[in-house]
């Protein structure tokens, strides 16, 4: 187990290697000429060359790599074209608040994914089964900045419950924590469910029910641990469409996280801040895949044992 | 023609098969149906205090704050959206099938390099990559189309990849091989064919997600440019004004998720159709 451990955490670092020549690719080698994006349009060639040099351009593609991945670990992540800072700071100063909309969301997720999922995998076929997963594939299919606007347009706009935009207090975590956890709801009560329907087919759920145990019990203590690996194991892709909802509840709800960071950064084409985002989410995703790793042992005792 | 009659056999894949093409019909006879243009800024098509009029009073759905009539918009954004759906997924697909085919048929150190491009594509969140992509790309409708396919093709490599392991392994290719037969008559011949139902059926599931995907972009401002319409440009161009004229925001949306709900119900009565293993999955 620990040789196998070891090679994901490998692979981890592997995959993030791999990531940051994207990035890298995309932030240098894309654009026109980056030294040009930051000098500005009033710049002399002079200018140009200097930022040219001190940005290492000038230097040979594998040369360049090796120093992006190097400030990298620094955690140098390149300076903002227009706001003329570190990138870092910007993103950890607001990576707190994403944070907090993104564990409200995922509590969201889970608790109404689960609850569908398990309810429909038991009523396999049945009506209730029918229309739980219509709804969720009304959940997939809804365009999130519409359910975003329709739920201002509803309880902030007409009700008046909760307010438009903005953070700091509870109210304004509901409207966007639901709109992210809803939608990621639909995904999950399929995942959820189609894992239940493969474990209640198992022998022991039907010892179980033929000892006498009340159907609660063997859905929720022998059948749901056991549906719980597969659902461990969507962790990271997971947060993957989490990262992506992110942008867009942020930007429409105000809400002053590294979504709307990336959003503002889209509208003044900041490249290096739009790069930023995406690695620090690619590290979510490549963490979240590592974590589950790690705790599918402790879960099944037959992966322990390998 | 047999998965065709299936299909309108069920409730769900019938109600998804008549939106499909009801949207597919507006998009194409659009100057017929309409006889405003989508960017004509009508003398009539504003209150006298300036505001867009609500549905109605000759326009089927209002009109927007410039005045044009939003019908009009809507029609020609499906060709937009539409265009986009079928030609990001296609390429998507293909792609997908290229990549996926390869790899489970070549295995060795080139598949395995295949795969841990795929798994490195993985870790990336799509939006936020075709974000990135679509900044630094001039954003135009067929930037916008292959931004799509550059991030979706993942997910049918995957799929295409353990399917063709599956395949390779089974009697009839060894024994076509042992009979003498090339990589490329094997490939073509025999199994090409057999990852046919996936290919359809993500062809399918995919044009929901894309158009998703482009109407989320062109919603942030990085899809396809206004004045030509996009369902998701016509919300961007509008959101601010939600409140006050809520018809310019919600008609386009519920257009957006009936039609994406729709190619997410075709491609799963497809999936239980064509693959009776998958069938009650996911």
């Amino acid at each position: 187990m620990v040789a196998f451990l070891a090679r994901r955490l490998v692979q981890a670092v592997l995959i993030l290697l791999g990531v940051a020549a994207i990035t890298f690719l995309l932030l240098y080698y894309l654009p026109a000429d980056p030294a040009v994006l930051i000098a500005g349009r009033s710049a002399t060639p002079q200018m140009v060359a200097a930022i040219r040099h001190e940005l290492g351009l000038d230097q040979s593609l594998v040369m360049q790599f090796l120093h992006y991945v190097g400030n990298l670990l620094h955690g140098d992540l390149g300076r903002s074209y227009t706001q003329k800072t570190e990138v870092l700071p910007l993103i950890l100063a607001r990576l707190p608040a994403t944070l907090v909309l993104m564990a409200a969301g995922i509590a969201v997720e889970v608790a109404l994914g689960l609850t569908f999922g398990i309810i429909a995998a038991v009523r396999r076929g049945g009506f209730v089964d029918r229309a739980i997963m219509m709804l969720s594939f009304v959940g997939v299919s809804s365009p999130q900045f519409v359910v975003a606007l329709l739920l201002l347009y509803v309880f902030a706009a007409t009700l008046g419950w909760f307010p438009m935009s903005g953070f700091g207090t509870a109210r304004h975590v509901v409207l966007p924590a639901l709109t992210l956890g809803v939608l990621g709801a639909g995904w999950y009560a399929r995942m959820v469910r189609s894992a239940m329907i493969e474990v209640l087919r198992q022998d022991y759920v039907r010892t179980a029910h033929a000892k006498g145990l009340s159907g609660r019990r063997v859905v929720l203590s022998h059948a749901l641990p056991n549906a719980l690996l597969p659902i461990i194991a969507m962790v990271g892709i997971d947060i993957g469409q989490f990262m992506s909802g992110v942008v867009v509840v942020e930007a429409v709800y105000g809400w002053p996280g590294i979504g709307q960071l990336a959003w503002q950064a889209i509208q003044q084409v900041d490249v290096p801040i739009i790069m930023g985002v995406t690695l620090v989410s690619a590290l979510a995703i490549v963490l979240g895949n590592l974590l589950a790793d790690f705790i599918a042992p402790f879960v099944d005792p037959r992966i322990r044992s390998q | 023609m047999r998965v065709l009659r299936e299909l309108v056999r069920r409730p769900s894949a019938l109600f998804g098969l008549i939106v499909v093409v009801i949207v597919l019909l507006a998009a194409i006879f659009a100057p017929w149906i309409v006889h405003f243009s989508p960017n004509d800024q009508l003398a009539d098509g504003l209150s006298l205090e300036g505001a867009p009029l609500p549905p109605g009073n000759g326009h089927l759905f209002g009109t927007d704050t410039l005045g044009r009539d939003l019908f009009a918009r809507v029609l020609f954004g499906a060709r937009t959206s539409l265009i986009i759906g079928l030609v990001a997924n296609g390429v998507a697909v293909a792609i997908g099938l290229l990549v996926g085919l390869l790899a489970g048929y070549l295995r060795g150190t080139a598949g395995n390099l295949l795969m841990r491009f795929t798994d490195l594509m993985m870790a990336f969140p799509a939006l936020l990559l075709a974000i990135a992509l679509a900044a630094l790309l001039k954003p135009s409708l067929w930037i916008v189309a292959m931004v799509i396919a550059l991030v979706n093709w993942v997910q049918v490599a995957r799929i295409v990849y353990t399917e063709t392991r599956g395949l390779v392994e089974r009697d009839f290719i060894v024994a076509e091989r042992s009979l003498g037969a090339g990589n490329s008559r094997i490939i073509l011949f025999h199994i090409l064919p057999h990852l046919m139902p996936t290919a359809i059926v993500w062809g399918t599931l995919g044009i929901a997600t894309t158009v998703l995907l482009e109407a989320t972009l062109s919603f942030l401002g990085i899809g396809v440019q206004p004045p030509q319409p996009s369902w998701g440009n016509i919300i961007f161009e509008s959101q601010s004004y939600f409140q006050d004229a809520p018809w310019l925001v919600f008609i386009p949306g519920a257009i957006i998720l009936a039609t994406a709900l729709s190619f997410n119900l075709i491609g799963d009565a497809l999936r239980d159709i064509l693959d009776p293993t998958q069938r009650g999955r996911l």
